[in-house]
């Protein structure tokens, strides 16, 4: 039996307005070609960094978040090499004095008993810049240097995950927490969020750490769980053939579904760290940490323990309608609105968890790019629960908001879907349905009781389905009990 | 021309104008006498007639400072009011970035390729100052050497003795402010490449305090010790461009917030009280007897003008050389790492060969042997199982040195010795000897290592006729005290008037 050991290196791009050092914009998605460039993030000679401090304050909120340790004083560093992407042929990194360290992270415990948490140890969190983008056309490279100091983090794990699911759930956990803070869109497909695990195995039991092998090239959560599982896998199947695990660094073939090694880590790159001499080392006062730790929103975690506590929803809708900051800013927006209309929390969280994240998925799209707000949502829930409409109705209405952004009331009315709940409406259909049927009346009155469904479907064929069906239940009784 | 002429206005003795100080051009400009067009065609003419033997530029922008002249007689003409520099004819280092100007650095590897698309941040101080760009001068390669020697085009020649070195990295400026060449320039020191040259052409020459003149813009050699500073013909116009130049730079992180002070006001002949501290061991063995006799006669004239002379020890002196090449060269791998002939720059045999080849032999063409030297060292001296070693103990080191300073000046408010153990060399006398330069650098590095700020003043000929350089230190900041103990010396004295024969010593 073997056991893995991984540790997860996290860079994420931040949502910062300008570049790490420039001025330059950091929006760059979408831009064309070496548009969002300076002579600064182009390395040109002379030029100096300045460093942001918003980019700063951003990577201070997640050594927070993650229970860190903020350094009093934190000192950038040169890591040298040569590469095309590498305008000045180093980058502007972190190194023994990075801003956070020694945090942890909670994620459930898949061998404990339910609801229990474990701890992923976060041993460092640091600020550097991103590099250019090279694309290769045929025979020759292109560099794209709007990437080229974009402000990234870097987020290191103590090597404490044990299974490939516990290093999901941990990328899961600290997306969430990225996204609430509002430091980084988490998007994978972009580039905005690149996981590198490292796995080694060893025998069950046994102190000493296997040789690591690194993996890259991994584009989805997914995909991570995957290529552990399989480098796991094969690192066993070597170690059970008597052979030795080599220190490689792996790519992740996404189509074959396997590793491929990359390239030997036997010689060792040589960065040649030391401290930035551009760069005065930065110090970090306690009241702007404080100041910093004052701005951060609610977590991912509270935010869970608030909504069962506070809308009384079950730990599975809490944990669902929190595990984005979006949903559950959503979510909170329609609760807010459903109190005029005396509406549930939990019948919100019904028809959130329910109906609106299925059209999500069936259109691939997420709850801020669709044309139903919040108050929205809660209308037309209304609508189902004060008996306008059914609630089948009320799903193809949904559909319908979801497609065109109409108000449901709109919709409603258009298609004439509003049951008939007008008491003396609904009155004078059932008088003549039993005026027309004295047979039937005698028989139920006589004591064929079952004879009621059937009154109940004529008076549904005659108002092609919009009656209310409770109140046409209830007319029927009354109307039949008389004599 | 007709030998060293008396700088006495009035006298009967007609002045080039561009043999005269940048405030008496500016009097008389605003006073309508001359027009900064005059200015401008003297400087040229001048470089036009001994810039072929000096070779003290790399460039001249004759046109666009012409034009520039003509805009600002445009203003005199208004009665517009006049910025500080206005018409005054500046050259500047070409390792200092000018939009639209070649910025070689003296270099094969920038050389035809590089025009910057920005102004350094003291090029764009000085043109809202009103200063005329004239030229770039010549200096070392990427600033790297004692002689001018090392640039990759030309040496230049000290205008005093043309057989000989004018003094480097910004050997370029200084032999175009002492042949009359440009009126005032801009330098950069490392570890003396003002002060040095500034002595052996007899001119003034002032590195400030790390961080009083933003580096946005001056190509980097070594990040921790490069500094902008002024080469000028007299005291006062190194005040005024010092002030021009100074000042928090939004684009460089390490410049000072620091109000600037009016460095002009500064300017007093007056030494009384002072207290002036003679280090021992910059008097040591080395130390050429000329130069000694220089120095130490300047020591007792300012005594014999009412300041009181201390003997002080700066005890790390000794490793200075080491602590300054380990960590000038561990900065210079890094910085000059960006010259891979992949975005600019020179770039060897086209595409041929794989990335990694053209990088290597990029590097190899585009670089001499002295740049590649200090690239390898520095590296060394990066590298794992060596950093500690080399550049960690040398960042103790230079711990050290700077507290020295700050021992010395609680004893004493201004520190006197000399720039350099000896007066200008032959061309080509020490250039096989690369240790034997660096050695040199012993009296200027440790100013640059403790951030002070060092200056160097004219204070004597030899017997060749080579000038000599006396150098000032002050504390942290203290630029006004520097200041006026030089402009004490130089309005006390004879040496800033003597101009040197250009054309007459060609040897």
């Amino acid at each position: 039996m073997y056991e893995a050991v991984i540790g997860m290196e996290v860079h994420a791009q931040l949502l910062t307005e300008s570049k790490m050092f420039c001025q330059d914009d950091a929006q760059i998605f979408g831009a064309p070609p070496n548009t969002h460039v300076c002579p600064v993030c182009l390395g040109m000679p002379g030029v100096l960094p300045v460093a942001n401090r918003q980019a700063i304050e951003q990577v201070m909120m997640v050594g927070l978040a993650l229970h860190c340790e903020i350094a009093d004083m934190a000192v950038f560093a040169r890591k040298n090499y040569f590469y095309p992407d590498l305008p000045k042929s180093y980058q502007i990194s972190m190194y023994d004095l990075p801003l956070c360290r020694d945090g942890w992270l909670e994620i459930g415990d898949p061998q404990g008993p339910a609801g229990a948490l474990r701890r992923i140890g976060i041993r460092r969190v640091h600020l550097e810049e991103d590099t250019a983008k090279t694309f290769h056309v045929g025979d020759h490279s292109l560099v794209d240097f709007n990437r080229s100091g974009i402000p990234l983090m870097e987020i290191v794990t103590e090597p404490d995950i044990r299974t490939p699911e516990e290093a999901r759930q941990y990328l899961v956990k600290l997306r969430a927490i990225l996204r609430y803070l509002g430091v980084s869109t988490g998007d994978m497909e972009k580039g905005a969020l690149r996981c590198e695990p490292n796995v080694s195995v060893r025998r069950a039991g046994a102190r000493e750490f296997g040789t690591k092998v690194e993996v890259k090239n991994l584009n989805s959560f997914r995909a991570v769980k995957s290529a552990l599982e399989y480098e796991i896998e094969r690192q066993a199947r070597l170690l059970d053939a008597g052979e030795l695990v080599r220190q490689v660094t792996m790519g992740w073939d996404e189509v074959r579904g396997r590793t491929v090694e990359q390239r030997s880590k036997e010689e060792s790159d040589d960065y040649r760290y030391f401290p930035e001499p551009d760069l005065p080392p930065i110090r970090l006062s306690r009241s702007w940490v404080q100041e910093v730790g004052q701005q951060m929103p609610e977590l991912p975690d509270a935010r869970r323990g608030r909504f069962v506590d506070k809308y009384e929803l079950p730990e599975a809708d809490a944990e669902v309608l929190t595990a984005d900051r979006e949903v559950a800013d959503y979510y909170e927006a329609a609760v807010m609105a459903g109190r005029e209309q005396d509406l549930e929390p939990k019948s919100v969280s019904n028809w959130m968890t329910g109906e609106l994240f299925r059209l999500l998925k069936e259109e691939e799209t997420e709850l801020d790019a669709i044309p139903v707000p919040a108050t929205g949502l809660v209308e037309l829930i209304a609508l189902v629960e004060k008996g306008t409409i059914t609630a089948n109705s009320g799903k193809a209405v949904l559909r319908e908001m979801f497609a065109t952004g109409r108000p449901a009331t709109a919709i409603v009315e258009e298609k004439g879907l509003a049951q008939i709940s007008d008491e003396d409406a609904l009155a004078a259909i059932v008088q003549s349905l039993l005026d027309d049927n004295p047979e039937q009346v005698a028989r139920y009155r006589a004591g064929k009781e079952t004879l009621l469904s059937w009154f109940v479907g004529q008076v549904m064929r005659a108002t092609r389905g919009k009656a209310n069906p409770q109140m046409v239940t209830a007319l029927l009784r009354d109307k039949l009990q008389e004599s | 021309m007709t030998g060293p002429v008396g700088r006495v206005t009035g006298g009967g003795m007609v002045l080039e104008l561009h043999e005269y100080t940048a405030h008496e051009l500016q009097d008389l400009l605003v006073a309508k006498q001359i027009t900064a067009g005059e200015i401008i065609e003297s400087v040229l003419q001048r470089i036009a007639q001994v810039d072929e033997q000096v070779q003290a530029y790399v460039t001249v922008v004759g046109d666009s400072a012409r034009a520039q002249a003509r805009a600002v007689d445009e203003r005199i003409a208004r009665n517009e009011e006049l910025p500080p520099l206005a018409g005054l004819p500046v050259a500047i280092k070409d390792n200092i970035c000018t939009q639209g100007v070649a910025t070689t650095c003296s270099a094969r590897m920038l050389q035809d390729h590089h025009v910057p698309v920005y102004d350094a941040t003291v090029v764009a101080k000085l043109k809202a100052a009103g200063a005329i760009l004239i030229g770039k001068t010549n200096l070392d390669e990427f600033a790297m050497g004692s002689s001018t020697e090392n640039s990759a085009f030309f040496p230049t020649r000290n205008p005093w003795k043309l057989s000989h070195v004018p003094g480097g990295t910004s050997g370029g400026s200084a032999a175009a402010v002492s042949a009359g060449e440009a009126i005032l320039a801009l330098g950069s020191d490392t570890g003396g490449s003002i002060r040095q040259p500034a002595s052996f052409c007899g001119v003034v020459g002032l590195k400030p305090t790390y961080g009083r003149v933003s580096r946005y813009g001056l190509v980097a050699y070594a990040s921790s010790l490069d500094q902008i500073g002024p080469l000028t013909r007299d005291v006062t116009d190194c005040a005024t461009l010092l002030g021009v130049i100074s000042g928090h730079d939004p684009r460089d992180s390490t410049s000072v917030q620091a109000p600037v002070p009016n460095y002009r006001a500064a300017l007093r002949a007056d030494v009384h009280g002072l207290r002036i501290g003679k280090p021992a061991e910059y008097f040591g063995e080395g130390l050429s007897s000329e130069v000694r006799q220089a120095v130490e006669q300047a020591i007792e004239q300012l005594a014999s003008w009412g300041a009181e002379i201390v003997d002080v020890s700066l005890p790390h002196t000794g490793y200075a050389i080491a602590d300054f090449y380990i960590l000038a060269m561990a900065e210079a791998s890094s910085n000059l790492a960006r010259y891979d002939g992949l975005k600019y720059g020179y770039r060897s045999g086209g595409d041929a060969g794989d990335l990694e080849d053209v990088v290597r032999r990029t590097r190899a063409e585009g670089f001499g042997d002295e740049v590649k030297r200090r690239i390898m060292l520095g590296t060394y001296a990066l590298s794992a199982g060596y950093y500690d070693a080399y550049y960690d103990k040398a960042q103790r080191v230079r711990a050290l040195i700077k507290q020295d300073y700050e021992r010395a000046f609680a004893q004493c408010d201004v520190l006197v010795c000399p720039v350099s153990p000896f007066p200008a060399f032959a061309i080509g006398e020490k250039v096989h000897d690369p240790l034997q330069m660096y050695l040199a650098d012993v009296y200027t590095v440790t100013a640059n290592l403790a951030g002070i700020p060092a200056l160097s003043i004219p204070c004597g000929l030899t017997a060749a006729g080579l000038p000599v350089g006396l150098q000032l230190k002050a504390p942290w900041f203290q630029e006004p005290r520097l200041l006026r103990v030089a402009y004490t010396f130089e309005q006390n004295t004879e040496h800033h008037h003597k101009t040197p024969p250009v054309e007459e010593s060609r040897s």
